[in-house]
């Protein structure tokens, strides 16, 4: 047996900035500081992003990926980054209005205590970065993908300078808890973070003792929290988190399957600047009010691609892709409009085994006139067109508490 | 039972040998989602990719170890292919193959040789 031509190593780690960073060797890696938990807890560490990160628990995959949709998962987020964003006027609307600068995104109206998604873009529309917002009254509190962190630390710093404060925090650690049980769970421990709707983020919470502040999100497809922690006291809430019942540890493998059938993009395959926010199908986190017509229109970079695509459409879109068979199709695996001969309309940006679904999913980009549900088209595996099919995403039904 | 360094085992029947994983590749490899075999009736050479087998992290190939014709393939591994994961140095077989060439068996290991090739 041996690995083979189409894929040797896991999605999450092929070709991701996230997992090509210069610090490969393992003495060269960072570590979170759930580190020696992991280890303790019998992970099977690899490089990521240049940390050393759990990608499986001796439960696998499979089985962890299963027990996040059934009861409630613990994930190490820790490596991703956390930042501060306070205007240097006291007001926060300030902090808003420059962080619009930078993304196509309603900031200045988002409530207090609020969270949403959003995205950094270049000047020619594409995405440099995806990330988290949210209003904490005085300050925005920004979360960023590991890989992409310094340059966006970096871009922040220079474009919001003049304006803001921009701290990065990394003496805080980060955890997600996700789950259709994780709410019963942290509930146990603090009983108000049950009152907690989808997005909504709270402060100066207790959970048995540490402060934290947390929000009612994730990146699985699934109802949750993620919690952000001072390092000093990330081991011990782990280990309280972890010693309810619900709960099990998780990995970055299991973390990618969940994403991926709940539709959610990974950046450096589904996104990256050679797409825009309107061919990946995000057009729902761009607001009307930073739309052509809208009281804040553009003022973002590539606003002049990006705000014609969203009005005559692009010429190529992120779709669900449901493979008939049972041969998983994954990154790479080229799109036909036929079962023989025809044109390559589309590339498979992520896929695999969906451990929910109990089959094949994965997503993809295609041309425009080929994106419409139901459409059936080929992926080329080992040399063999394969059907599947056009589908909605997500694969697995999402269980927020809106 | 004898052992390749690609972590195959091979048992020999009669003229046949059967061919499967190692525990270690199974373990190695996680949970197995897919698994594509060969036609019955193919001939093949050493070193060939006869079998596909996909798990939840990667796609992996198993190579025919010797020359020889598929006489049987373990269709059951189609419809269950976690049966990998289950059995697999006993159940979960994948092919037989009918040798031309026994010496090309000798360079093989047997288990104490593979034990400490995987160490």
């Amino acid at each position: 047996m041996r690995g083979s031509r189409c894929v040797k190593v896991p999605a999450w780690s092929k070709g991701h900035p996230e997992a090509t960073g210069k610090a490969n060797r393992m003495s060269d890696l960072k570590q979170t500081a759930l580190h020696d938990l992991h280890v303790e807890l019998g992970a099977k560490m690899v490089p990521f992003a240049g940390y050393s990160m759990p990608v499986q628990y001796p439960l696998g995959v499979m089985k962890e990926h299963l027990h996040t949709r059934a009861a409630a998962g613990l994930f190490d987020v820790s490596h991703m980054g956390q930042v501060m964003v306070r205007a240097k006027s006291g007001d926060n609307a300030d902090a808003a209005l420059a962080m619009e600068t930078l993304v196509p995104v309603d900031v200045l109206g988002l409530g207090e205590m609020r969270q949403r998604y959003a995205m950094f873009t270049d000047d020619r529309g594409g995405i440099l970065d995806d990330l988290m917002l949210a209003n904490l009254g005085d300050h925005l509190f920004v979360v960023v993908n590991a890989g992409c962190k310094d340059a966006d630390i970096a871009l922040m710093k220079d474009a919001l300078s003049d304006r803001c404060e921009i701290e990065v925090l990394d003496d805080r650690a980060l955890l997600a808890l996700q789950g259709p049980q994780a709410e019963a769970a942290l509930a146990r421990l603090q009983p108000s973070v049950a009152d907690m709707k989808f997005m909504d983020v709270a402060q100066g919470v207790d959970i048995d003792g540490i402060t934290v502040t947390l929000s009612r999100s994730g990146y699985t497809g699934e109802d949750g929290y993620e919690i952000s922690v001072a390092n000093a006291d990330a081991e011990a809430l782990a280990r309280k988190l972890l010693a309810l019942e619900e709960v099990e540890p998780i990995g970055l493998g299991a973390r990618d399957s969940l994403r991926l059938e709940g539709g959610l993009c990974l950046y450096g395959h589904d996104i990256d600047t050679t797409t825009t926010p309107v061919e990946a199908a995000l057009n729902w986190a761009i607001q009307k009010v930073r739309r052509t017509d809208g009281d804040r229109a553009g003022g973002f970079p590539g606003a002049g691609v990006i705000l014609q695509q969203l009005t005559d459409g692009a010429p190529r879109k992120r779709v669900g892709l449901l493979p008939e068979g049972r041969a998983p199709m994954r990154e790479g695996v080229a799109i036909f409009d036929a079962a023989e001969g025809g044109n390559e309309i589309g590339t498979v940006t992520s896929g695999g085994f969906g451990p929910t679904v109990g089959g094949p999913v994965a997503m993809g980009y295609v041309t425009a006139e080929h994106a419409k549900v139901d459409t059936p088209l080929w992926g080329e595996v080992r040399g063999k067109r394969l059907p599947l099919t056009v589908t909605k995403m997500p694969f697995v039904a999402a269980n927020f508490k809106r | 039972m004898k052992f390749t360094e690609e972590h195959e085992w091979l048992r020999v029947e009669g003229d046949e040998v059967i061919v499967g994983i190692t525990t270690h590749a199974a373990e190695q490899l996680g949970d197995v989602v897919f698994v594509e075999l060969p036609d019955e009736g193919t001939v093949v050479s050493k070193d060939d990719e006869v079998v596909v087998i996909e798990s939840v992290k990667a796609a992996s190939d198993i190579l025919a170890p010797i020359d020889g014709e598929i006489t049987e393939v373990n269709s059951t591994l189609t419809d269950n292919p976690s049966m990998v994961n289950d059995d697999p140095q006993g159940e979960a077989w994948f092919f037989k193959l009918k040798f031309t060439d026994a010496t090309q068996m000798d360079d093989f290991m047997d288990e104490a040789a593979y034990q400490k090739f995987i160490g």
